[in-house]
């Protein structure tokens, strides 16, 4: 489950920086990239993707500023979910 | 040409053309001179479900597309009605997404049915789209509530608000309170001969330890800046509607005019001059209401990209407004000069379009900082991210402390 939320989680990521060699842990609001904008389009894209909402003592910088903490993130407050199908990953 | 967000199977566009062609535009001039909306035409528009309408179950469940198409009807016959809508609609938005079950019990419907007004009170003499000027406090009171000092400006519909959003500093952050306006700690002051959007009866506000409890509190003691940036989500999209209404309104009252005004032997309509302004003004309006388009369905898809796309919408569309005004102006030569015009109003409102919910070059700043960090890409070029969206009944809380 894990690793399929990290493809996808990157594939966002990746595709809103694509300029940018970016690894699973890098923290990407070092980059200098993240605007308040940026920010609040990670949460939604956490929210509409994966289909669960973010409570309010989670939405804190440590879960944003990667791929590997946003999946984890996902991951922990999804336990249960599904599996996110191959075909979106691709 | 016919203008593309009127020709789906929208039917509420044409309810709300029809409201402002019969209630709003025959008086909207009156609002301006009088510096004021009257209660009976707030009135109608609350009856009308209008108020309430950006909620999801408000008393007219709009989707954001029709939102958009509500606000720009509206600010075809009046930016200061439809400035009303905007900021009403960006509190009833954070009560809804932020507020708690105590502040979402005691106040949503209220604000749905209009039967109270809210105001967005963040500007400040030194604080506004930057709100690292915030200078307003909140001190905890020991009691799990905040006593709020501080000086707000330039308050649209703050002389009649019921309801006030305040942003203030607490010991976390930035917070966000909901705080009755007729709490006796809170003073306010009409701010009178304002360029535009001249009815939209500003005010100052001052709370001077203003007592309010936890309930207030509107997301968590330092999440106010998040919830700033969402609700001037909703407030820049709505902007970006109404400005398209200008537009629109500009375009309309031209073509009239140049249509039966005669100049050299000619109709204006004739004259090739006159043809390219009011050429510009059509492709312009339909250019700026697709943007809208577009950012309203991301929306309704809760599909991310709809934050930057609403900054592209709201930044060119207030842009097409001011030209669109200019325009119009020019068109009607020396009548369209005079207070009590629809063009000199249109020309006023416009150019407060462009400063109102971030000015065009703080815009300029957030468009840029995506493309540079996107590198330009099309959006259409990039590869599509399948949406599960929300479960039934959750609410998006775009919050990073």
């Amino acid at each position: 489950m894990a690793e399929d939320t990290r493809a996808v989680v990157g594939q966002f990521v990746r595709g809103k920086m694509p300029k940018v060699e970016l690894g699973d842990d890098q923290d990407f609001f070092e980059l200098g990239f993240v605007n308040s904008l940026f920010a609040m389009e990670l949460v939604m894209f956490v929210e509409n993707r994966f289909g669960l909402r973010v409570p309010n003592d989670e939405l804190r910088r440590e879960n944003f500023r990667s791929v590997s903490a946003i999946s984890d993130l996902v991951d922990r407050l999804s336990p249960a979910r599904e599996p996110v199908p191959q075909e979106a990953t691709a | 040409m016919r203008a593309v967000a009127a020709t789906g199977a929208d039917a509420s566009r044409a309810a709300f053309r029809s409201f402002v062609d019969e209630v709003v535009i025959p008086r909207a001039g009156d609002f301006d001179l009088a510096g004021a909306v009257p209660p009976d035409v707030v009135a109608e528009v609350a009856a009308r479900g209008y108020l309430g309408a950006v909620l999801p179950d408000g008393p007219l469940p709009l989707d954001m597309v029709g939102l958009g198409a509500l606000h720009e009807e509206v600010g075809r016959g009046c930016s200061s009605l439809r400035s009303l809508l905007t900021v009403h609609s960006m509190v009833a938005f954070a009560v809804h997404r932020w507020g708690g079950d105590a502040a979402r019990e005691r106040w949503l419907g209220p604000l749905a049915d209009g039967s109270a007004l809210g105001a967005f009170c963040l500007t400040e003499s030194g604080a506004g789209s930057d709100v690292t000027g915030l200078a307003a406090t909140a001190e905890e009171d020991g009691r799990g509530g905040y006593v709020i000092t501080g000086h707000k400006r330039w308050i649209t519909f703050g002389q009649v608000a019921d309801l006030l959003l305040v942003f203030a500093r607490t010991g976390a952050g930035i917070g966000a309170f909901l705080v009755e306006a007729a709490d006796p700690a809170v003073r306010r002051a009409p701010v009178r001969d304002v360029l535009g959007t001249r009815a939209g009866m500003l005010a100052e506000i001052t709370l001077i330890g203003c007592r309010v409890g936890p309930e207030a509190l509107v997301g968590g003691p330092g999440t106010g800046l998040n919830v700033i940036t969402g609700a001037l989500d909703v407030g820049r999209y709505s902007v970006a509607a109404g400005c398209v209404g200008i537009a629109q309104g500009c375009l309309e009252i031209s073509a009239a005019h140049a249509a039966t005004r005669r100049q050299g032997g000619a109709l204006l309509k004739d004259h090739q001059l006159v043809r390219r302004m009011i050429t510009r003004m059509a492709v312009d309006t339909e250019a700026a209401r697709l943007l809208c388009l577009r950012a309203g369905r991301l929306k309704d898809e809760g599909d991310p990209g709809t934050l930057v796309a609403t900054c592209a919408a709201k930044y060119f569309a207030a842009g097409v407004a001011a030209r669109a005004a200019s325009d119009a102006v020019q068109v009607h030569g020396a009548v369209g000069c005079v207070d009590g015009h629809p063009a000199a109003r249109y020309y006023r409102d416009a150019k407060v379009m462009e400063i109102i919910e971030g000015s065009s070059q703080v815009h300029e700043n957030l468009i840029a900082e995506d493309v540079c960090r996107t590198g330009g890409v099309p959006r259409s070029a990039s590869p599509a991210v399948p949406l599960q969206g929300l479960p039934p009944d959750e609410t998006t809380r775009w919050e990073i402390a």
